[in-house]
């Protein structure tokens, strides 16, 4: 495999990609995993992302654009740093996830899709996160919050505004 | 993090390490963990095969079908690898049960997986995980990592030689459709999840074009305890042709949701009633969405049913991915319905027009119709509409689509009439656009 000059990820997913592309049957597998991996590192994926990927699958830029517009979990746009992602499917909905995503429009002053001005904060409704049986459930990044009030929720976004949220990666 | 329930009716096979601490290698160890693939390598795959048939367990993704005859249909000779592909897309609405075994029994997934491919001759393993399960997936890298450093996994495992296995983990990145079997295996290839033709099925041309075994997680994680106990002891726990335990997701307006493991043919109005608690807060009954949220839905007065493939097919609705959802008396099924289709119109692949287009005016008629300005004829039109979708479709997504919302206009056909007579939703909870701007969609 051509060598491929790190330049825009970190050593840590750098490393992760050179792993990546050696242990399927097909290289081409790593695709999607190291898109969702670029966007982590980036916060989004970018055109430099993109590029890179290609070079290191020996594919098409056009064939990653392809891939990465049908998964929902990737963007090529940035988000906020933590990205409030509340189900409204139909456990959620039974059970307050419209209410949640009201009361999160309203404690961030944001739409779905929209970022505060201070790029803190994005919010998203989102289709099923597989939490139904501890609904409403929101996602914040890859983090499971479950069982929430509007009452709960002010408090994570608060822990998450000062520092406290945690940020799984 | 998802809390644990229990009840005293469950019967508790594949949840029986649950809350133990069982994402520890040396504890999975100590209760019988690796003890049922180490009898796999001696008895060898007839065996193996053999007793997945005697124990009668079916496909938990949904269609229920006898795994041990999906292993038995892959070709012994074959010049391509084959391979063993498990499914944890878990993407259906109302369905959160594999979340819970790669959260409290990885291993269990592990060993499984490695069973299924003795059972077939593969040597190479994959889970693949929706990509929302990421803090997921950390825990079973790491529990495939301590197999690895145990010798469990590799070459030459448990010192028999020869005898090689490896398993790759990864994530998706959010598409419903990728859980069909043949739009996984096409984004695990790097692609777009658009599913490929069938025949050629998955056990002869699968991935990379090797023969491929398919099955959910939780059938998966099942094989184990079946090579423990015995096809046949494992099979007597559950109802005729339906063998053993499954776990169930009960959400909704219960008092105690929650993934509870009950024999195959447990009674559905108990498993409401007694399991899960009754409905909350004492409220009244009005529907119940069975198996996920693309089975059909079932009146209060249909839910003496036992909870197995058979019997679920006869009452007209299915077992599918065990999301039992329950409704109460203040949900307006319109707007329950335009929930569910939103979902659908969302997750279609577009790859053909019955479902692409169907969907897509199911769900703009939909949306008119919740806001007032709908007809007598829009129902009749989305029925038509749902019939003919139905087995027209390039993959099943389509009939996932459509068959809920027959459920919806067949059984609570009232319920969209009263709406039409000025009886709304009073707290409508999806928005409701000014009446007309949603244009004449879907109009005829
Ligand atoms: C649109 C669609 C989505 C599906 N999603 C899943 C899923 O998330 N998990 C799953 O195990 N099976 C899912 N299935 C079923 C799979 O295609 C396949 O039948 C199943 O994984 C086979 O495993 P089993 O025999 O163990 O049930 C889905 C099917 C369709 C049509
Ligand atoms: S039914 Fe057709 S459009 Fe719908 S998901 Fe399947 S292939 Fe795609
Ligand atoms: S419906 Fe919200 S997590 Fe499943």
């Amino acid at each position: 495999m051509a060598a491929v000059t790190n330049t825009i990820f970190s050593p840590a997913t750098a490393t992760r990609f050179d792993k990546l592309a050696t242990i399927y049957p097909m290289k081409r597998s790593a695709l999607v995993p190291m898109l969702l991996y670029a966007q982590d590192d980036l916060g989004y994926v970018t055109d430099e992302a993109i590029a890179e990927i290609a070079q290191r699958l020996d594919l098409l830029e056009l064939d990653v654009r392809g891939v990465l517009s049908y998964y929902s979990m990737l963007r090529t746009k940035p988000a906020g740093k933590y990205n409030v992602q509340v189900c409204t499917n139909i456990s959620c909905m039974l059970r307050g996830g419209f209410e949640l995503l009201d009361h999160c429009k309203k404690e961030l002053g944001i739409g779905h899709k929209e970022i505060t001005e201070d790029g803190l904060f994005s919010l998203e409704e989102v289709e099923c996160i597989g939490a139904c049986c501890w609904a409403p459930a929101v996602q914040i990044n890859y983090d499971f919050h479950d069982n929430l009030t509007p009452g709960k929720m002010t408090q994570i976004l608060t822990d998450y505004r000062e520092g406290r949220g945690k940020d799984v990666k | 993090m998802p809390t644990l329930v229990s009840h005293p009716d469950e019967v508790k096979v594949i949840s029986r390490r649950f809350g133990q601490g069982c994402s520890d290698i040396e504890k999975y160890l100590e209760l019988e963990g690796y003890k049922a693939v180490q009898k796999a390598i001696e008895q060898g795959p007839d065996w193996i095969v053999s007793e997945m048939k005697a124990s009668g367990l079916r496909g938990r993704g949904g269609a229920g079908f006898p795994t041990g005859m999906k292993w038995s249909f892959v070709p012994k000779q074959s010049e391509k690898p084959k391979y063993v592909l498990v499914n944890g897309d878990e993407s259906e609405p109302g369905t959160c049960k594999d979340h819970v075994i790669f959260l409290h029994d990885p291993h269990s997934v592990i060993e499984g997986t490695m069973i299924a491919g003795l059972a077939i001759g593969a040597k190479m393993g994959f889970i693949y995980l929706r990509g929302e399960y990421r803090y997921l997936l950390k825990i079973v890298e790491k529990a495939v990592a301590d197999a690895y450093a145990k010798g469990f996994l590799g070459k030459n495992i448990f010192g028999k030689e020869g005898v090689d296995f490896d398993i790759i983990t990864q994530t998706g990145a959010g598409a419903y459709e990728v859980g069909e079997e043949s739009a996984l295996m096409e984004s695990l290839e790097g692609k777009r999840g658009v599913p490929r033709i069938k025949p050629p099925f998955p056990a002869v041309v699968g991935l990379y074009g090797g023969p491929t075994v398919i099955n959910n997680a939780e059938t998966i994680a099942s094989a184990p305890h079946i090579l423990l106990m015995g096809g046949e002891a494992y099979a007597k726990l559950g109802s005729e042709r339906n063998g053993g335990t499954r776990l169930f997701g009960i959400s909704g307006h219960v008092e105690r949701p929650g993934i509870y493991e009950l024999p195959m043919g447990y009674n559905l109005h108990d498993a409401i009633y007694k399991v899960a608690g009754g409905v909350k807060d004492g409220k009244k009954l009005k529907a119940v969405v069975p198996g996920g949220s693309s089975c059909p839905v079932l009146r209060p007065e249909e839910l003496n049913v036992g909870l197995d493939f058979d019997q679920m097919g006869k009452a007209g609705t299915m077992l599918g991915s065990g999301g039992i959802v329950v409704l109460d008396e203040t949900v307006s099924i319109v707007e329950f319905a335009l929930r569910t289709i939103r979902f659908y119109q969302h997750e279609s692949c577009g790859w053909c027009i019955p479902c692409r287009e169907g969907t897509d005016w199911l769900k703009k008629t939909m949306t008119r119709f919740h806001a007032g300005a709908g007809t007598k004829k829009d129902i009749d039109n989305m029925q038509y509409l749902a019939e003919n979708m139905l087995g027209r479709t390039f993959c099943p997504l389509g009939d996932a689509a459509a068959m809920p919302m027959l459920g919806f206009y067949k059984k609570f056909r009232d319920e969209f009439e009263e709406y039409l007579e000025g009886k709304r939703v009073e707290h409508p909870l999806i928005q409701i656009s000014p009446v007309g701007v949603p244009a004449l969609a879907g109009a005829h």
